[in-house]
């Protein structure tokens, strides 16, 4: 049977829903396995005595978030799908799983493939899918196989097919392959992308998904995370659920740790009951000896950075002020975001002091003028602007000027694009030249040649 | 040239194109199937598709430009990514990049002189956490080090007999 490695050491103040079998020694990911442990018993429950509304009102009950990105509210989704069309209805899970520093799908694909079967079926359920889809990235192609044999496992148990269970209710579960292009994780342009296209997203309004998806069909597209917590909303009820956590960021998360930190790894954690300092030191045990912290990504390299010592102050939603540190910082979707920045796929890179600053910007840099789709101008020739000027600072050709000019490049970018990609390019560069200025007006004075024999390179 | 597959690779074919709601839909996974057989993805076997696929051969050539995956171009005998994004980096995944290249006397995304590999970088590789990471074909490899890149490579050059005629595919 395939196997990955386990991580042996679990935090005890983790609170592990979604990966509390993952990890264990004695836990497989056969049909049996997972049966083993009460698999599938929610699904089977939920097929024979409730009716897709009361599902539908649950997760809305769990006031559940989005683990993709954007945290937009997984019950309010589902209720904007339009099931009048007539159409078909189809359902997508987004394993695509690109934001640089985020890794959590590849555990619960690897270690725990049925909970997803799960989760999507019930989803599919509730929604009254025709179809259901994993699209998940062609880097990961022992998780492709490994999904594709548990939904045969599962297929011979009649829990996806013709008639489920003998509820009436048909659905079909197929995997699909992306090709190494980070974009076909927008969600727009991951329909493009099986609808057997380029992956060119498409503009919002009018092509929702929940409207206008796949074939121009209403289609739900929900993270991997995401839809495995809809078997535990369901099994525990959606009230219950929002319990756990705190107020408008409910459930566990699973947060992916990495950088220049002792401990790297993900952890799952009750939202906002711990912070990005507990996150860093108390769980990912600090930083290396010897070395200090200079810069925290929250979530995903596109997430705006913050610099250490910088202080967040403000008042929340519900009116109390804050005065926050880095470290402060509520481990939520809340916190980050009333500190400018998000904490949206749930990555955290951590930046020591080891590293040139500007290097890490053209090293993100890099990355998103790669996957720029193209489509819209801004987005196309501003990220690889970005990409040369940043790279030319880190190779010994840093200009004084170049802070003004990458900051008016980031401006023309967000808000003038096809999708999110635009922002995603965008915020990097404009948080680091804002937060770091100095250092970037500073960079002009190095020594060229220095700069380019360096041995140590992120660019 | 006629373009031909094998019985495999034609059954697997035609068993994928009726999952789909559409048959277009099919395009990647075949596209997959083919580049795995064949290596590359040829002019006759993007018209082969088209064909099978009822669409225009513009269709298919648009879907394998897009996707940094598809490749009309031979590579080495195995395929070795190693991930360049920031916490790779930020943990030597430059540095690895350049061990695996020496190893096989070869610059980035060209044939190795004995046609044993082609290095490349890839975007992260959704395993930072174990960061300096890379693939060799379809395995992943953590937390790397130079000497852990040394004995892939000696396993590599022991499992992949050289091209008797180098650079020849490149
Ligand atoms: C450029 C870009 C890349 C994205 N990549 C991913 C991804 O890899 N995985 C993912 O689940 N969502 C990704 N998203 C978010 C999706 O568009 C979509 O919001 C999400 O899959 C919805 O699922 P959720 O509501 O369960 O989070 C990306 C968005 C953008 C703009
Ligand atoms: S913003 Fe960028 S990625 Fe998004 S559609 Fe436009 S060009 Fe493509
Ligand atoms: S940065 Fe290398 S796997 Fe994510």
């Amino acid at each position: 049977m395939n196997s990955v490695n386990k991580s042996t050491e679990i935090h005890p103040d983790e609170r592990r829903i979604i990966l509390k079998y993952a990890d264990n020694a004695d836990f497989d990911i056969s049909i049996d396995c997972y049966k083993k442990h009460g698999g599938y018993e929610v699904m089977k429950k939920a097929y024979a005595s409730s009716t897709p509304e009361q599902l539908c009102q649950e997760v809305m009950d769990s006031e559940i978030r989005g683990r993709g990105g954007a945290g937009f509210p997984a019950g309010m989704k589902w209720k904007f799908l339009d099931r009048k069309s007539g159409k078909p209805i189809y359902l997508i899970c987004n394993a695509d799983e690109s934001e640089p520093g985020t890794f959590k799908d590849r555990q619960i694909i690897h270690k725990d493939p049925h909970q997803l079967i799960e989760g999507m079926m019930i989803t599919a359920f509730a929604i009254n899918a025709a179809q259901a889809f994993i699209y998940i990235r062609e880097e990961m192609p022992l998780g492709a196989q490994i999904l594709n044999e548990a939904i045969e496992e599962a297929r011979k148990e009649n829990l996806v097919g013709d008639n489920i269970q003998g509820s009436g209710f048909s659905c079909d579960l197929i995997v699909h392959r992306g090709a190494a292009a980070y974009i076909c994780g927008e969600e727009t342009g991951l329909i493009e992308s099986i609808e057997g296209k380029r992956a060119y997203p498409r503009i919002k309004p009018p092509y929702f998904p929940a409207a206008l998806g796949l074939y121009m069909c209403p289609t739900i597209v929900n993270n991997v995370e995401t839809l495995c917590n809809v078997k535990h909303i369901v099994e525990m009820g959606g009230k219950e659920y929002a319990s756990i956590g705190t107020p408008g960021n409910t459930g566990t998360r699973i947060w992916c740790l990495s950088g220049h930190v002792r401990n790297p790894g993900y952890y799952e954690l009750e939202n906002g009951k711990f912070t990005y300092g507990d996150l860093i030191y108390k769980f990912g045990g600090g930083l290396r000896e010897g070395r200090a912290l200079q810069a925290l990504i929250p979530g995903g390299s596109s997430a705006k950075v913050w610099r250490a010592g910088e202080r967040f102050a403000g008042k929340l939603r519900g009116g109390e002020s804050f005065d926050w540190g880095i470290e402060d910082v509520p481990l939520d979707f809340d916190g980050p975001m009333a500190a400018g920045s998000m904490s949206g796929s749930g990555a955290v890179i951590v930046v020591d002091d080891s590293v040139d600053i500007v290097e890490v910007l053209a090293n993100i840099n890099a990355f998103y003028a790669h996957e720029s789709c193209g489509q819209c101008t801004p987005c196309r020739e501003g990220s690889l602007w970005m990409k040369k000027i940043t790279t030319r600072m880190a190779n010994g050709g840093a200009r004084e000027e170049d802070a003004d000019l990458l900051a008016s490049i980031g401006e023309q970018i967000a808000g003038r694009t096809v999708c999110a990609h635009g922002e995603a390019c965008a915020w990097p560069t404009q948080s680091f030249v804002a937060k770091f200025r100095d250092k970037f007006i500073d960079k002009a004075k190095e020594d060229p040649e220095k700069a380019k024999s360096r041995e140590f390179r992120l660019i | 040239m006629a373009f031909d597959l094998s019985q495999e690779t034609l059954s697997y074919i035609d068993g994928i194109i009726p999952k789909y709601p559409q048959k277009r839909s099919a395009i990647m996974m075949i596209l997959h199937a083919i580049q795995k057989e064949k290596g590359l993805l040829s002019l006759e076997a993007q018209e082969w598709v088209a064909e099978k696929l009822e669409i225009q051969p513009i269709q298919v050539r648009e879907v394998v430009t897009f996707y940094p995956f598809y490749r009309e171009k031979p590579i080495g005998k195995r395929h070795i990514r190693v991930c360049r994004t920031l916490s790779c980096a930020l943990n030597g995944g430059y540095k690895i990049c350049d061990s695996f290249k020496k190893q096989f006397d070869t610059e980035l995304d060209e044939v190795s002189p004995d046609g044993r590999v082609t290095v490349e970088f890839a975007e992260c590789l959704a395993s930072c956490g174990t960061a300096p990471v890379a693939m060799v074909d379809d395995v992943l490899y953590e937390n790397l080090t130079d000497e852990q890149v040394a004995e892939i490579c000696e396993q590599i050059k022991k499992d992949t007999p050289a091209s008797s005629n180098p650079g020849s595919e490149s």
